[in-house]
């Protein structure tokens, strides 16, 4: 990683580690509103999916995409029900701040 | 200075700004929309990557139907954004120092770890098929039953979405199937005993008398 040689393996997973320290900073940031605390998870997959096709690229394996596939597939999967339980969330209770739902007391 | 280094850097800056303002931005719709473009940047990276057909189904799946469906429910909510803010800052110096630790823990590895250097060069295989055939050969023979648990995973979470947010409306009318089959002859049909015959009337006696 000297300079602007040929990009290689070192470059992709820097990024992808810094796109998942962005996204830990934003669930920080954003500890109250739910909807953005949903785009962090987002950007952290995105993160990860990242490293994986880094790998499999360098690694000459399909392995690894057929594993992003998957990850693509559980995060849509994820993000439908969490936004449906928002939705059934703030029709309740007229509002998504984290700090209100403390109706469990845990 | 090739051009797929100057690439990535233009798509990297690009990505993470997108996903610094995705975290910071002031309104909803604005994060959603951030968050648009650095999947469209990240799908560029993919690309660089000669990883194409996964570049191409996050642009037409996430940026396509995930994305719209976000903007869809910020856009639906009426969100009081002012007191979710309150004290957005107050954090951020704790925020900072952890994400500082994630990214150096994380280089302090790749640095070290893996001295891969450049990629091998696309086998024969690779090269006639293209990468779209490659995923979709491996995934339909080695992964089908994965690739088959995952087709579940949609449809529990297509029926799990439409169960949570469905309503019920007060004045439709409908029928309760198994109540429907559930009813008896005595539910619905009342015998009623009634006298087999009635007495008649004593007839009047005709004035003259009997004949």
């Amino acid at each position: 990683m000297t300079g602007f040689g040929p990009v290689t393996l070192g470059h992709f997973l820097s990024l992808g580690a810094v796109l998942f320290a962005l996204a830990v900073i934003g669930i920080f940031l954003n500890r109250k509103n739910l909807i953005v605390l949903l785009m962090a998870i987002e950007l952290m997959l995105l993160a990860v999916n990242t490293n994986f096709i880094a790998f499999s690229h360098y690694l000459g394996d399909m392995h690894g995409q057929v594993f992003v596939f998957f990850i693509l597939t559980v995060a849509a999967a994820e993000s439908a029900i969490g936004l449906a339980i928002l939705v059934v969330l703030f029709r309740n209770r007229a509002s998504i701040n984290v700090d209100e739902l403390d109706e469990l007391k845990g | 200075m090739t051009t797929t280094t100057a690439l990535f850097y233009a798509f990297s800056a690009v990505l993470l700004f997108a996903a610094f303002r995705v975290v910071t931005a002031r309104s909803a719709v604005a994060a959603v929309l951030y968050l648009v473009l650095a999947f469209f940047s990240a799908a560029c990276v993919w690309m660089l990557l000669r990883a194409e057909f996964l570049a191409i189904a996050l642009v037409l799946v996430y940026v396509g139907a995930v994305m719209v469906l976000f903007l869809f429910v910020v856009m639906m909510l009426d969100i009081n954004v002012g007191e979710l803010r309150e004290g957005f800052w107050r954090h951020f110096p704790l925020a900072a120092l952890i994400g500082v630790v994630i990214a150096l823990e994380m280089s302090a590895v790749l640095l070290g770890g893996f001295d891969l250097g450049e990629a091998p060069p696309a086998s024969a295989a690779a090269l006639k098929l293209g990468n779209t055939k490659m995923l979709g050969i491996e995934m339909y023979t080695t992964y089908v039953y994965p690739l088959q648990i995952a087709a579940v995973l949609l449809l529990v979470a297509i029926i799990a979405a439409i169960a949570l947010t469905l309503r019920k409306r007060k004045d439709s009318k409908f029928l309760n199937p198994s109540q429907q089959v559930r009813v008896r002859k005595a539910d619905r049909l009342r015998v009623v005993k009634l006298a087999p015959t009635m007495e008649a009337p004593p007839a009047t006696p005709p004035a003259g008398g009997t004949p």
